[in-house]
């Protein structure tokens, strides 16, 4: 068994549950013995009640983005059908005439979700936070969801400048989710920086590949398992989503597999059910793979029919 | 005067970065500001002196990821 095993992080767990519940550490220990044997009580104390970002309890673990859909109304449907709480959103120049952005912004508050304003496109640390000044006034919301990209074709983030960004932008008061990588050194920064919530790219934005480095989002889900984490950013098909879920993620961000899938609101609704089920099996603590094949018939009491 | 309004040059009449929006036409719209690449608060545009040749970024929401 590894090191970043499925029971380190049930450990971890279990220990997040222990400083959340209070529950006394010696009878922990004895069902995290027992876990095997007893799985019920190991689920119901590994079961955090609440997926709550900076405050805020959210009943829904899938955070929408609402860029590139065929339409308003597929939009609007589609977000309704996905039950997401929060929708990422972007400020763009407005021209008087066409008044583009008053339009979207009556739509997006007609749906009626949380909305988590993006800094998408920049590149330095001064845009970004220019970008997230001007947001929080017209969103009316702490949230920003901090984007320094560093290189164009994979669209990875500038982990320097992102932590300077998150620093300035936490002395301001912002509420800052990163978009990271799954470096833990880089998420220890952040964390120091001011972030209380931590956003681990799967793969490259718009690429849906999927979990890219499992190794890597497992060990960053063992190294802090108090803080809400959640993949953003490559997700391509519910089963990748269920799988971040699997792992011990908090929540998944995705927008283009929606988006642009054939059917938008269906596939919304897929990745809610997706993410549902992942989370179930998550604290239903999943089996470890083995190399060798096990019986799952009893061996003993077959008749022998030579 | 001459101003770079979101890349453009355009033609206004105006002193203050609150007149400026208004000689352009953006009325009571929901945008935010910034000027030569400096965020400005709805709440300071009155008291915010506009030159020739400033830059103005004027942005409202829009579909992100």
């Amino acid at each position: 068994m590894g090191t970043w095993s499925s029971q380190r992080l049930l450990d971890c767990s279990v220990a997040k549950a222990r400083r959340r519940t209070g529950v006394l550490p010696n009878a922990l220990r004895l069902l995290t013995m027992t876990a095997a044997i007893d799985r019920r009580k190991t689920v119901a104390l590994t079961q955090t009640p609440d997926f709550t970002l900076y405050g805020v309890t959210l009943a829904s673990r899938l955070l929408l983005g609402t860029s590139q859909y065929p339409s308003p109304a597929i939009l609007a449907e589609a977000a309704h059908a996905s039950s997401a709480d929060v929708l990422t959103v972007s400020l763009r120049r407005e021209s008087a005439r066409l008044r583009e952005g008053q339009d979207f912004w009556r739509l997006i508050r007609d749906i009626g979700a949380r909305v988590l304003p993006n800094t998408a496109g920049c590149y330095s640390v001064k845009e970004a936070v220019t970008t997230a000044q001007m947001a929080r006034e017209v969103f009316s919301t702490p949230w920003i969801k901090l984007e320094v990209i560093g290189e164009a074709d994979t669209l990875q983030p500038d982990v320097f400048g992102l932590v300077e960004a998150a620093r300035i932008l936490a002395s301001e008061g912002f509420e800052v989710f990163p978009y990271t990588t799954e470096d833990l050194v880089v998420a220890e920064r952040l964390l120091d920086a001011g972030c209380k919530v931590l956003m681990p790219w799967g793969a490259p934005i718009g690429s849906g590949k999927g979990l890219n480095n499992v190794f890597g989002l497992r060990a960053l889900r063992a190294h802090f398992p108090d803080v809400p984490l959640i993949v953003d950013a490559g997700v391509g098909l519910p089963s990748h989503a269920a799988a971040a879920m699997e792992l011990g993620y908090d929540g998944v961000l995705l927008n283009t597999a929606v988006a642009k899938a054939g059917d938008p609101i269906a596939m919304a609704r897929a990745f809610a059910q997706a993410i549902q089920a992942g989370r179930a099996a998550f604290l239903a603590g999943p089996t470890q793979p083995r190399d060798m094949a096990s019986p799952s018939t009893p061996v003993v009491g077959r008749a022998v029919l030579i | 005067m001459t101003v770079i309004v979101n890349g453009e040059p355009r033609a206004v009449a105006a002193g203050t970065l609150a007149e400026a929006l208004q000689a352009l036409d953006y009325g009571e719209a929901r945008v935010a500001t910034a000027l030569n690449g400096e965020f400005v608060p709805a709440r300071a545009r009155a008291a915010t002196p506009v030159k020739e040749g400033d830059r103005i970024e004027i942005v409202a929401p829009r579909q992100g990821g």
